[in-house]
């Protein structure tokens, strides 16, 4: 069915599709439409789940740990600033191997108060064992929410997924939206290591090096295996609904000279910049990247790269483009743009990739020596 | 007299300390829970007392979590369980700590929400797990590792917090009367929503006494009225006859306080408290349970 929703009415509609057993969440901007959204879902019965309003993130990513470990499908939704409250618990659930599906809409963090996007807040969980994805669009937002829940629960993953997406920007935008009939595209979740009073264990009890040191090499092999999983979820999609997206996605990039990576939607942005360099004769591209983690293979062998980073390490520099640097051998033009809800336009991204430098870092929009 | 069945829950050789008053009250709690529960676990002395991975001395399954996270976690396996028409018990089984201070949050929001489980809070006054440091549960006066001169604020009253939320069942306990934490924790359960058992557990080398007298302590605990032994059910307080009859004609405080390392050197105004606490505590009980107050 065609439709038109923001970002956050996207992801209420795809939870609604999957029809968790139990959704644990606390308000926060700008992730609220999402919640208020399920909750009338849950009020009005077009949503038969357990619907638990907690009284913070820690809680609600506690409570989904709960939920989720006695083998039933959870889902939550956060921000920024909650996001880093339920900090502790983002890691257990990974550590604990649950399927929890979290959208997060991306929000910078305070002081001071800002509720616009960035995507430091994801950024601070990226070694937590979670999976990682960005979007772009309302429609990719609905997609990849579905696509989320399937690849988390496949036993060869088993671990959670936060689908992220940029506060207002998209949360809060109209766009068209195909709403799909899933059918058995989710199969019903199977953990195969739920609680079970028939048979008693211990879970999450004092554990020695070896088998601890066992635990984490295991969320890392599950990790590497979800490269395959994500392929075959994203193939099957695209089979059935006619959408694929992939790990990155490229927009004229075959006999591209010059690439602009970035994420979200200013990957989607630096699509337009791209059409405008062509039409000046410069051989321009760009990559999205979609999966933070697992982060994707790629091949830029002999491009010179602009990466656009919307977070920042401090100390260090962004993190996509020194994760590039490291990953790659490559030497990108870093630019650190949209801080805080910056702006940041298609005339703006082109101006980054016609006054490239290589190896060097570019703060927009900062005046003096940085 | 209560029958108590054979089964045990708690299998031997646990990693507990001799004469732990945690592992014991938990033989009684599991005893009336019978084998459809689940236990939540967050940090504290029983994370330690089920043994090293993957061996366990606790036959029902036990979820460890965070510190702070038991409540809202037995939140979500409750509503989990529920949503699948299963009756499953879900009982916290947390410290002092893991209540009055880093879990009161959840604590408080899982019963606001009337959560269907049962919170059992074993109340040692202290960090036990990490060596005794002061707990908001630590009674004035007493010495922990944190306090060496002694605790100089009063134990948060933890049961006036949960009365505020209003659970259909609440009660206090103590180590040394199992079978009267056999009874309340049948009928706890046997509630629907969220009810909540706190249990003082005299605690041998946190408290400085010989392993051979955590049962002794529990009963000078009653004996002097530092402890009340009541429940609350449906707003309804009644306390308990062996606390009636030690309110009625208390042994002196000190009898309970001179066996306890912790209280060496302690202060008389510090004892002027205690003893002030506990007759307030009795008499705002009294006054609750004759319904004019």
């Amino acid at each position: 069915m065609l439709t038109v929703a923001t970002g956050n009415k996207a992801v209420a509609a795809a939870v609604r599709e999957l029809r968790p057993a139990v959704i644990a969440a606390y308000p926060i901007t700008p992730q609220t439409e999402i919640v208020e959204q399920i909750a009338e879902y849950v009020t009005s019965s077009e949503l038969d789940s357990r619907y638990i309003p907690v009284e913070s993130e820690h809680s609600a990513m506690a409570a989904c740990i709960g939920a989720s470990a006695t083998g039933f499908r959870t889902f939550t939704a956060t921000s920024s600033q909650g996001l880093l409250y339920m900090h502790e618990m983002v890691n257990w659930a990974a550590g604990a191997r649950l399927p929890i599906v979290m959208a997060n809409v991306n929000r910078s963090l305070a002081p001071g108060w800002n509720i616009w996007a960035e995507h430091t807040d994801a950024f601070q969980e990226r070694d937590t064992g979670w999976l990682q994805v960005y979007v772009s669009t309302v429609q990719e937002a609905y997609d990849t929410t579905i696509m989320a829940f399937r690849i988390a629960e496949h036993q060869d993953v088993l671990l959670p997924v936060m689908v992220n997406l940029d506060g207002f920007l998209l949360s809060h935008s109209m766009q068209s939206l195909e709403t799909i009939s899933l059918g058995n595209f989710v199969p019903p979740i199977q953990l195969p290591h739920a609680i079970d009073t028939a048979n008693p264990a211990g879970y999450g009890m004092l554990t020695g090096p070896d088998d601890y040191f066992k635990f984490r090499w295991d969320i890392e092999r599950s990790m590497r295996q979800s490269v395959k999983v994500i392929d075959e979820t994203e193939r099957e999609f695209a089979r059935r609904f006619g959408r694929k997206y992939g790990v990155a996605e490229a927009y004229r990039y075959q006999d591209a000279d010059v690439v602009v990576i970035a994420m979200g939607t200013l990957g989607k942005e630096a699509e337009v910049a791209v059409d405008i360099l062509r039409k000046e004769g410069m051989k321009a591209g760009s990559l999205r990247i979609r999966w933070l983690r697992p982060f994707p293979i790629l091949d830029l062998a002999g491009r010179d790269l602009v990466v656009i980073d919307r977070d920042y390490s401090f100390g260090f520099g962004g993190v996509i483009a020194e994760s590039m640097k490291a990953k790659f051998r490559v030497d990108p033009y870093s630019v650190i743009a949209g801080l805080g809800g910056q702006e940041v336009t298609y005339d703006d991204i082109a101006g980054f990739i016609r006054d490239r430098k290589p190896g060097e870092e570019h703060w927009f929009g900062v005046n003096g020596n940085v | 007299m209560t029958k108590i069945p054979k089964e045990e829950y708690i299998l031997k050789s646990t990693s507990a300390c001799a004469g732990c008053p945690s592992s014991l009250t938990l033989r009684y709690v599991l005893k009336a829970a019978g084998p459809d529960t689940v236990m939540v676990v967050p940090a504290c002395c029983t994370s330690v007392i089920q043994g090293i991975f993957p061996n366990t001395a606790i036959n029902v399954p036990v979820y460890n979590v965070a510190f702070a996270a038991a409540a809202a976690c037995a939140s979500g396996m409750s509503e989990a369980f529920r949503k699948a028409g299963r009756k499953t018990n879900v009982i916290v089984y947390a410290g002092d700590g893991g209540t009055v201070d880093i879990g009161i949050q959840a604590l408080s929001g899982a019963f606001e929400r009337g959560t269907d489980f049962l919170y059992i809070c074993y109340d040692n006054e202290a960090y036990g797990n990490t060596g005794m440091q002061r707990s908001g549960s630590t009674p004035v006066g007493a010495r922990t590792t944190t306090t060496p001169g002694g605790k100089t604020h009063a134990k948060k009253d933890l049961d006036a917090i949960v009365a505020a939320h209003n659970p259909p069942y609440m009660a206090t306990a103590c180590v040394a009367y199992p079978q009267d934490i056999f009874r309340k924790v049948e009928k706890a359960l046997s509630i629907r929503g969220p009810s909540f058992i706190h249990v003082l557990a005299p605690c041998p080398p946190g408290w400085r006494f010989s392993s051979d007298m955590t049962v002794e302590i529990g009963k000078l605990a009653v004996r002097s009225g530092m402890w009340i032994l009541y429940e609350r059910e449906y707003g309804k307080v009644a306390i308990n006859a062996i606390s009636k009859a030690s309110i009625r004609k208390p042994i002196p405080l000190e009898e309970y306080l001179a066996p306890q390392g912790r209280f060496k050197g302690i202060s008389r105004q510090a004892v002027d408290t205690l003893k002030s606490q506990a007759e307030r505590m009795a008499k705002r009980l009294q006054l609750e349970e004759a319904g004019t107050c």
